[in-house]
Order: C-alpha cells, then sequence, then structure tokens
C-alpha cells in the first residue's frame, strides 16, 4: 500500500536487503529502531570510496588524501545543513549516539557539574543517555534525577519544572523513545530549562530518522546522532554542539589530529571541531553518512513521515486485533514505534517465534530496563518501522503473531 | 513451522505453563542469582543440600518460556541426585544444547531433558536454556556472585 504522494515500491528498490528471504520467506523488516537498512547509494559510496578514494585525511599533500579530506570534510558541511547548524565546525564526527553523549558528559560534565550538582535525565532514556550520567555523578558527587513519565509514556512537564531548579547544570532527554516510541516535547523542554540557564542535550538516535531536526530551531545545545539509524553505515555518528560550548569544552581524548603543537612540557590543542577528533577517523563511514543523508535529500521526507504515520496507525489498529496483545507507550504524539507485550507469553518466545514467519523484531528490554521496569514487565516486542515498511508486511507480523498462541496450545 | 515444534516441545510448554518447584525454600543450604541480559531472563535458585544430596530444589523469577521450563526441569532432574550426580548431568546438558562434541543427547542420562535438544536450531535461546543449569552450577560451587550468561 502506498499514497499517491510516497512510492514505497519504488523506495523498496532502493534497499537491496529488501528482497532478501530469511526461512524461505520473504524478510520483514521491523527492527528499524535498533538499525536501519542501508539504500544501495550509501553502499556504494563506501565501496567506491575504499576502491578508489582511500587515503588518510588532514595529513598527505598528495592528491588522494586530498580527495579523501574534502569528501570528509564535504561530509560535515552536508551534516550541518541537514540539521540546520549554524557553522559546519560544530559537528563532531564520533562513532555514534552513545560515544557522542560519552565526549559531552566526560567533556562538558567536568566542565559545569560540581558536588551536590544535579543533573537530569527522563524516565525513558536509553542506557547510553542514563549511564555516562550515572558515571559523572559518581566522579563529581552530584546527584542524578529522573523527570518522571505517566502511564502512557509522556513525560510529566510540571514536574519536570520542578526539577529546573539552580542546582541543575544539565538536561539530557530523548527527541523520541527508542521503546515507546513517544516524541518528546524537546523545544519546548529547552526553552524551560533556559529559562533557568540550564544546558540541554537531545539524544537524536531516534529523531533524526523519523523527523526532520533543526537544531537552531530547537535551540538545544546538544543533539546526537547515530548514523546506522538514518540509513548510514555502523560505526559513525555525528554530536552536534553550539560553538561556544565546544570552544569551551576540555578535550575528550587526546592524539593526533588534535593537536596544533606537542612538546613533553606542553600540548595546544586544535580548534573546534578538530580537538575532539583524535586519531584516524572512520573515514569510509563518514564517507557512508555523507551519501545517506544525500539519500535523504533526494526524498520528500514530509512525505515519509506521513506514510510512517499510516503505517503507527494501521499497525495500533491491527495489532488490537490480536488477543491478549497490549501496546506499551500510548502517546499522543508518537513515532512509528510499537512496543507491546502478549499475555503469558515471553517477548523472546515471540520474537524466535515470529522470526520464523521472516519477520524481524526485536524483543528485550531494548536497553530500557527503568522504562520496564515503571512497566512492570520484564520485556517487549518491539515492531519499529521505516519510511520503506508497507502494511503488507504489517499483515505478515499480524499473521505470525494469530501464530503464536497456537505454538503455546 | 516444523523447526518451531522441534524447539517448543510438548514437555517444554507443558513445564512453562505448569513449572514445579516454582517456590522460595525455608531452610535453603545453597543459592543463587542467574540473569540473562539479552533477553531480561532472571532466575533465583535455591537449594537444600544434605549429607552431599539435592534434597529440594526451588526457583523463581521471569523469563521466557525456554528459561521457565528449563528451570523446572533442571529442578526436578537434580532433587535426590548428589552434588557430582548433578555436575554430571549439566556437562551433559550443555554439550546436548550446545552441540558440543559429546555423542547424541543420551536419552538414558538426559530423561525428559532431552526435550531440550532442539535448542541447539536456535543459537540465540542457547542460553536461555543453560541459564538454570549454569545458576545451579553457581549455586553448588557456592559461588554467590550474581551469574550472566552473557
Amino acid at each position: 500500500m502506498s499514497t499517491k504522494a510516497w512510492d514505497v515500491a519504488r523506495i523498496r528498490r532502493d534497499f537491496p536487503i529488501l528482497s532478501t528471504q530469511v526461512h524461505g520467506k520473504p524478510l520483514v523488516y521491523l527492527d528499524n529502531g535498533a538499525t536501519s537498512q542501508k539504500p544501495q547509494a550509501v553502499i556504494d559510496a563506501v565501496s567506491h570510496y575504499y576502491e578508489s578514494g582511500n587515503a588518510n585525511v588532514h595529513r598527505g599533500v598528495y592528491a588522494l588524501s586530498e580527495s579523501a579530506t574534502a569528501a570528509y570534510e564535504g561530509t560535515r558541511a552536508k551534516v550541518a545543513r541537514f540539521l540546520n547548524a549554524k557553522e559546519d565546525r560544530e559537528i563532531i564526527y564520533v562513532r555514534g549516539t552513545t560515544e557522542a553523549i560519552n565526549l559531552v558528559a566526560s567533556s562538558f560534565g567536568r566542565l559545569k557539574v560540581k558536588a551536590g550538582d544535579e543533573i537530569l535525565v527522563s524516565a525513558m532514556e536509553h542506557h547510553s543517555n542514563i549511564v555516562p550520567w550515572q558515571m559523572l555523578a559518581e566522579q563529581t558527587g552530584a546527584a542524578l534525577n529522573v523527570i518522571p513519565m505517566n502511564e502512557r509514556g509522556e513525560l510529566k512537564l510540571d514536574e519536570y519544572q520542578k526539577l529546573l531548579t539552580p542546582k541543575a547544570k544539565v538536561v539530557a532527554v530523548a527527541h523520541i523513545s527508542n521503546s515507546l516510541g513517544t516524541i518528546n516535547p524537546i523545544k519546548e523542554m529547552v526553552k524551560l530549562a533556559h529559562a533557568t540557564g540550564v544546558p540541554v542535550l537531545v539524544d537524536g538516535a531516534q529523531g533524526a530518522p523519523h523527523v526532520t531536526v533543526d537544531v537552531q530551531d530547537i535551540d538545544c545545545d546538544f543533539y546526537t546522532v547515530s548514523g546506522h539509524k538514518m540509513f548510514g553505515p555502523t560505526g559513525v555518528g555525528v554530536l552536534y554542539g553550539k560553538a561556544a560550548h565546544l570552544e569551551a569544552m576540555p578535550p575528550y581524548q587526546g592524539g593526533g589530529d588534535m593537536i596544533r603543537s606537542v612538546t613533553f612540557a606542553r600540548t595546544t590543542y586544535a580548534p573546534v571541531p578538530a580537538k575532539f577528533e583524535a586519531g584516524t577517523p572512520d573515514i569510509g563511514g563518514v564517507v557512508g553518512l555523507g551519501a545517506a543523508v544525500d539519500y535523504l535529500g533526494t526524498l520528500d521526507r514530509a512525505a515519509a513521515a506521513t506514510h510512517e504515520q499510516g503505517l503507527l496507525e494501521y499497525a495500533t489498529k491491527r495489532l488490537a486485533t490480536v488477543p491478549g496483545l497490549r501496546i506499551v507507550g500510548t502517546a499522543t504524539h508518537k513515532a512509528s514505534v510499537i512496543s507491546f507485550v502478549l499475555d503469558g507469553i515471553h517477548a523472546h518466545d515471540v520474537g524466535t517465534i515470529v522470526d520464523q514467519a521472516g519477520v524481524a523484531i526485536r524483543t528485550g528490554h531494548h536497553c530500557t530496563q527503568p522504562v520496564m521496569e515503571f512497566f512492570d514487565v520484564p520485556a517487549t516486542a518491539r515492531a519499529s518501522f521505516a519510511f520503506y515498511n508497507t502494511r503488507d508486511e504489517v499483515d505478515v507480523l499480524v499473521e505470525a503473531l494469530q501464530g503464536v498462541r497456537k505454538v503455546f496450545g | 513451522m516444523a523447526d518451531l515444534s522441534e524447539l517448543y516441545q510438548q514437555t517444554i510448554v507443558e513445564h512453562n505453563r505448569s513449572p514445579r518447584n516454582f517456590k522460595k525454600l525455608d531452610h535453603p543450604t545453597h543459592h543463587a542469582e542467574g540473569n540473562n541480559p539479552l533477553c531480561g531472563d532472571q532466575i533465583s535458585l535455591q537449594l537444600t543440600v544434605d549429607g552431599g544430596v539435592i534434597k529440594e530444589a526451588g526457583f523463581q523469577g521471569s523469563g521466557c518460556a525456554i528459561s521457565r521450563a528449563s528451570a523446572s526441569l533442571m529442578t526436578s532432574a537434580v532433587i535426590g541426585k548428589n552434588r557430582e550426580d548433578a555436575e554430571r548431568l549439566f556437562r551433559a546438558f550443555h554439550d546436548m544444547v550446545t552441540g558440543g562434541d559429546a555423542a547424541p543427547a543420551d536419552p538414558t542420562t538426559l530423561g525428559k531433558l532431552a526435550a531440550f535438544a532442539g535448542v541447539k536450531q536456535f543459537p540465540a535461546r542457547v542460553k536461555c536454556a543453560n541459564l538454570a543449569w549454569h545458576t545451579l552450577h553457581a549455586a553448588l560451587q557456592a559461588d554467590q556472585t550474581p551469574i550472566s550468561t552473557e
């Protein structure tokens, strides 16, 4: 099924893996929250880079190194436009969202957070947006406070405002929850935090793949992106940070490429962004990320978002017909992510059984154990849709779920 | 669906539905906690060992059908056995589900536990089947650190 504006059959042809089979059945890939599939353009860009463009960056005076550097820095400019950053140097390459958050917690955190201060994270954060802050809290003697959520999986903004005390030094919140699908009101949350002078990091791992991101409009201080969740390669991601913060922050890792001059007595650091990019980066990954941004640029992203919302509505309705199925996370504003439990059947068994029908879904705690605890479930099954998924695939999932009961008699 | 019925044998489905020894013991002499962080399987195992023989075994916790049925069948199998025999059974079970170098599942040694032979076709589920047994091993070793199959 496709809308007039969104030719999903044509889009699917861009992703070679979508025409493969699993257990003799067509692959129904519904684990986009874990990682997205890659269009041919990204696969080609990476292989072409290694076939004919490979050299280290920022080092050689020869043509190949210059072209690798141009591709590497060119992608920085593309990503800056993709996120609507004010300046290219506000884009720092990292391995992914996890490293981006660790960079900020480690560098910005140690600059700003002292004993007795408070760090705010939300109740629905991924472990990668909890643990680095917990480590910072332990190192500094600061407290980690949690912005609570309601039974639908929506943050309680009135409670949030109460937590924005003079002791609060940083807020870290997901743009979109990976396990509940909730789209958080981050623009409003940033505004509230800034009113009391508190900077905000937005974990955009699930944001960038689903919605158009404008960091200047959101006005967040940091925004993090994983390339592999937005149709690029694994191993590369981006930290966006406001230039003034990045300039004030100490380096995260020391090494080559991040220095201006080194003596045994003293090292002076390179300017932003190089200050945060020690060592040879994942150049091939960056090239692939650039191709992913280019690919997304060829799409009508508003139509893609409409298609995804259509899938969300359709799947929510169809899943409700499965006996004993309960959806976990029913926020008013949701991305195309649906967590659910089947009464009396563990998510892991559900995952194994639907896999036999070719359906790939995530099962487990989704690296959000506090969310599982909140909803009092050991684990959930999660179907997360991308713009290349179809209503037919939702039907295959629903049919496979009907079969789960049969296995258990 | 032939493969699935290999995994979800009738014995496993039945023990998942009505697990044996799903209880807390009054005076355990040994205990261990096991967890499988991948899917959140979690088991708390208690034993009463007297004169080197496992007199009682009880487990609690939450997990998938495979891990729950495995804990049920494991506790049923080891009650009345001495420690050495229980450890031997652990190794035989482990070899069966990992498709290790041991001979094919020997029904006389494994009895009902042979129901788990199909697990080896589902590598992602091997640790679910093994969790109860690793926890038993830890409890018998009196190693009180929580064990993990990750």
